[in-house]
């Protein structure tokens, strides 16, 4: 009856052990490194840069514990963060610009831990410190943007194919085109409809004015809103590797916001102000006819500045900018006709007219497109002329690798933000704030679960130790679970550890209470353990599910901390029903479940009412089987009456509510009635 | 050990009556207060400018005052947050000012005042996010709600649904009641420990609801309030034992959790206390009140547990 099968103890001792394992590295703590990561993916991270790194330190007679080549990057690990800042700045010098180098916090776990994949938990920017911004992108103002290029474009494609129109308006999300005669306008709404798929056309008239409004449709606004925010993503992710942080955390929030988290950033300023910061992206002509050498020397030609390709070569640029980066709609990476990795790029109407002049006037010379943005100029490509081009539509090929176009297709995209945006939300939180609060939320869980050990292993004894060593499993799978999810810990969801504590005993109250009440009700103690089990399974379902149903919808409903709160809670509820029954239940049948005759559930001493023999408690309907068996084995030890109590029961009980029936108060009459109908049994029933 | 000793049922839903008056008063006061005084909407809802910054020394509050006057925001609330080192400077929306720049430029000033101010804290919640967490957390509430009473009426019976959601939102009010009164800080944590407390303590109610089912079975001639009555007596002890377990935990809270879970801690032990007073009293009397019979319950279900082999 309480025993169980092999292969449920394994199951047991298998998520012991893998709760033990992955609940390990959150304790080793962490140490202060510097990150080495490329500033473009084109530039690779190999054994060469992790060479380049220690010799550097090691000429500084800086002391490392460990120089890393993962992912990507190469990391740095310092005894103190002393160390790590004088690294810092000195890997900063060294490496020059190509490569984002920041401050980094490296966990401590050993090698192998490491390589099962057990990472200790992600700490919240509440716990470690930095910054979360959300972001709203102003999609009135992309909107308009557009319309703006679009009626450029429409009035353009009007005059090339000689339909004449009266005047063209821009309403509040509309285009209003006018023309004289209905003729015309039918016209021009087919030739129109050919060239801007992406916008809607209806008739409207008003007075012996025919007009055509254009709008744009909605599910290309709707792909323009996607475009935009991903675009803006694009961008500051750019920006952000400028601050040279290890982490950050850019997402997509919503239809139109996005979330920028950047842990351990204290200088809020400068993050906002590179946030916040327009980036120009302009085509100018390269200067080849004038002498470098001397422009290196330091004497510019006047009408030009010398820059950097990216590689290093050096470069000398007209001032005069020929084409801005508004004119771009578009820049994409791919390949050209003869399988070379290339960018294309997309002008638009007007664009495309300056470009083709360009291109006819510049034929065999070299353009150079320009990333502005605040006090940093970037050539980004350079490119020979080859031909005019005309349509709008350019391709930059040659002399790249699929990586590099990647980079450039998006350089140009990021010239501009496509549409402005607001901060909304600003959460930040300094470091000595986050070592308080990981102190805080720990030393709750800790007093509170020593509390909760300690009540409950008095009161339970025996089964009270092994409720708590149920909880403290329940704690361990619980965040060995957060850790494999590689979950984000907030202090909300420290508290909610906390809370599981409080509520996972819960279940186990449930059981014990059970059992005890069966062993008052007379049954023998492998008996009462069983129905204890049994009996309370349902109801630590049913209450569970109901927790279950608040913390879902917490997840649902709730943002940033407080969805961290409903995943531990959640979390916590399955475990907690995992440990509580089953892993209890497994403990108590390892210790007592192979005992023939176990004549004493050691669940603390057991009080019977007076009145045991006779209370309703005792179900009537019992089989006979078990009241069989109930009465060879009853406690007899606690209960003086026990003997006969659960034989007596079932008529006992009928009696009583006979009784009750007749009387108005229960409780306090059939006390004495009831003893005095045992006599006479059948004539009271 | 055994704490509760009850030689027979209490005969709780005699007390019926004065309950129905505790809840009524009480709840009738909740929402006055909560209609008079309004809750103090933390940042997360009303929106707006939270700094919190520490000094290495006892704060100078008048000067900060002073300070923040100079930079023309007199309607700033500046208060000790915790230590008398640490301070709390709330500052309500300002239209002409970008928000991001508001924190910055206060910083800047209390630096300049003051060099050893620490930057602790900051938050700023822009007006669109408070609403929407504000709708958000309301959906919750609802959502929480038709929730439990869905799962409670397919698990039981619509009557029981009823009676314990109606329990705990009588505990939802009073907390918020509690929050009116006091005028403490309602932020978006608060909400969590009220959602928290609204889920956890339908626990109550529903091993309550557990044990009147039960006894239906098992007591085929008892009436609904002693039926009642034997139910809660018997869940009593472990009623109190979980609540207790849960409280010390939310006292560790209170103790160590500092302040930002000081409030969270809060809501919960008003949440708890309650929440054993509504499941006993509120939510059994409202089945009385609805007249919940044997049939309501058993009709599906022949004999479930014949076959248990546990039956005593």
């Amino acid at each position: 009856m309480n025993r169980y099968a092999l292969w449920q103890y394994l199951i047991i001792a298998v998520s012991l052990l893998l709760g033990l394992l992955y609940t390990l590295p959150n304790f080793y703590g962490e140490s202060p490194a510097v990150q080495i990561s490329p500033l473009r993916v084109s530039v690779s991270t190999d054994t060469a840069l992790m060479q380049r790194v220690e010799d550097a330190i090691k000429q500084a007679n800086l002391e490392t514990t460990g120089v890393y080549l993962e992912e990507g990057s190469v990391k740095v690990r310092f005894v103190d963060t002393d160390t790590q800042i004088k690294a810092k700045d000195l890997l900063e010098t060294a490496l020059g610009n190509d490569y984002i180098i920041a401050l980094n916090l490296l966990p401590n776990s050993p090698q192998w831990l490491t390589s099962l994949g057990a990472l200790p938990m992600y700490l919240g920017l509440d716990l470690r410190g930095g910054v979360h911004f959300m972001l709203a992108v102003d999609m009135e103002g992309a909107l308009d943007k557009s319309l703006d290029r679009y009626s450029a474009d429409i009035r353009g494609t009007l005059r090339e194919k000689k339909i004449t129109y009266a005047g063209l308006e821009k309403q509040a999300k509309k285009l209003i085109i006018k023309f004289r005669d209905a003729e015309t306008r039918g016209q021009a709404e087919a030739e129109l409809k050919n060239s801007f798929t992406d916008l809607g056309f209806s008739y409207e008239d008003a007075g012996n004015r025919y007009h055509l409004v254009a709008a744009i449709k909605p599910d290309a606004q709707l792909r323009m809103q996607d475009a935009t925010v991903i675009q803006n993503i694009t961008t500051l992710r750019n920006r952000v590797n400028e601050l040279g942080v290890a982490e950050p955390i850019i997402q997509k929030a919503g239809s139109d916001r996005v979330i920028v988290q950047l842990p351990g950033v204290q200088d809020t300023a400068k993050a906002k102000e590179i946030l916040g910061r327009t980036a120009t992206l302009e085509v100018r002509m390269v200067d080849d006819e004038q002498d470098l050498d001397s422009a290196i020397r330091g004497r510019v030609p006047f009408g030009t500045e010398l820059y950097e390709e990216r590689g290093g070569i050096p470069i000398l640029v007209k001032k005069q900018v020929l084409l801005t980066g508004e004119r771009i709609t578009d820049a994409q990476p791919g390949f050209d006709k003869d399988n070379q990795p290339a960018v294309h790029i997309s002008l638009d109407n007007n664009g495309s007219r300056i470009f083709k002049q360009l291109t006819r006037d510049n034929v065999g010379r070299r353009m150079a497109i320009l990333l502005i943005e605040k006090n940093h100029t970037e050539v980004v490509t350079a490119p020979v002329i080859r031909e005019e081009i005309g349509g709008g539509r350019v391709q930059i090929s040659g002399r790249m690798t699929s990586m590099e176009a990647r980079d450039v297709a998006l350089l140009l995209r990021a010239g501009a933000l496509a549409a402005p945006m607001d901060i909304i939300e600003e959460r930040t939180v300094g470091p000595s704030l986050g070592a308080d609060n990981i102190a805080r939320g720990f030393n709750s869980t800790l007093y509170g679960f020593l509390a909760v050990a300690i009540f409950i292993a008095v009161y339970y004894t025996a089964f009270g130790v092994i409720s708590v060593l149920a909880l403290g499993l329940n704690l361990l799978l619980l965040v060995g679970l957060l850790s494999i999810m590689q979950a984000t810990l907030t202090l909300p969801g420290m508290a909610a550890l906390a809370l599981t504590v409080g509520m996972a005993i819960d279940a186990n109250v449930l059981i014990n209470e059970r059992i005890r009440d069966e062993l008052r009700g007379g049954l023998s103690p492998q008996l009462a353990i069983h129905a204890g089990y049994e009996r309370a399974f349902g109801t630590i379902l049913d209450s569970n599910i109901t927790t279950l149903i608040a913390g879902i919808a917490l997840f649902a409903f709730g943002s940033g901390p407080v969805k961290g709160f409903a995943v531990v809670l959640c979390l916590g509820i399955l475990t907690s029903v995992f440990t509580a029954i089953f892993v209890s239940r497994g403990m108590v049948n390892l210790m007592y479940g192979g005992k023939r005759k176990l004549d004493y559930v050691p669940i603390g001493k057991i009080w019977i009412p007076d009145n045991q023999a006779n209370q309703k408690t005792i179900a009537p309907d019992v089989n006979s089987n078990d009241k069989a068996k109930a009465a060879d084995s009853a406690d007899v030890s606690e209960k003086p009456d026990a003997g006969q109590a659960p034989v007596t029961s079932s008529e006992s009980n009928q009696v009583g509510d006979a009784v009750v029936q007749s009387g108005e108060k229960p409780a306090a009459k059939t006390k004495s009635k009831r003893k005095s109908a045992e006599g006479n049994k059948p004539s009271r029933s | 050990m055994e704490l509760f000793r009850f030689n027979r049922d209490i005969p709780f839903m005699s007390w019926r009556k004065t309950g129905a008056v505790i809840s009524i008063t009480t709840f009738i006061l909740s929402v006055f207060f909560i209609s008079t005084k309004g809750l103090n909407l933390g940042v997360d809802f009303t929106g707006g400018t939270v700094l919190e910054v520490g000094y290495t020394q006892t704060a100078d509050l008048p000067r900060i005052r002073s300070v923040l006057a100079e930079l023309e925001m007199p309607d700033a609330s500046v208060q000790n947050f915790g230590t008398s080192r640490d301070v709390l400077i709330r500052l309500p929306i300002r239209a002409e000012l970008s928000s991001a720049q508001l924190s910055e430029t206060v910083l800047a000033a209390l630096k300049q005042a003051d060099s050893t101010v620490e930057m602790r804290r900051v938050e700023f919640v822009g007006p669109q996010v408070g609403q929407e967490l504000l709708e958000n957390g309301a959906l919750a509430l609802l959502f929480v709600s038709l929730g439990i009473v869905a799962y409670l009426a397919m698990r039981f019976e619509w009557k029981f649904g009823v009676a314990g959601i109606i329990a705990n939102l009588h505990d939802v009010v009073i907390i918020v009641g509690f929050f009116a009164f006091f005028q403490w800080e309602f932020s978006l944590t608060v909400l969590a420990a009220v959602l928290a407390i609204l889920g956890y303590s339908v626990n109550e109610s529903v091993v309550i609801f557990d044990r009147i089912r039960e006894n239906f079975r098992k007591q085929r001639k008892s009436n609904l309030v002693q039926v009642i009555d034997n139910a809660i007596t018997l869940t009593m002890s472990r009623t109190i034992i979980t609540h207790g377990s849960t409280q010390m935990v939310v006292i560790a809270m209170l103790l160590f959790g500092g302040e930002v879970l000081y409030y969270f801690a809060l809501a919960l032990t008003i949440g708890i206390l309650f929440g054993i007073y509504s499941s006993i009293m509120v939510g059994s009397s409202i089945l009385v009140l609805l007249g919940v019979k044997r049939e309501d319950l058993l009709k599906p279900e022949k004999k479930p547990l014949e076959n248990d082999g546990a039956v005593v």
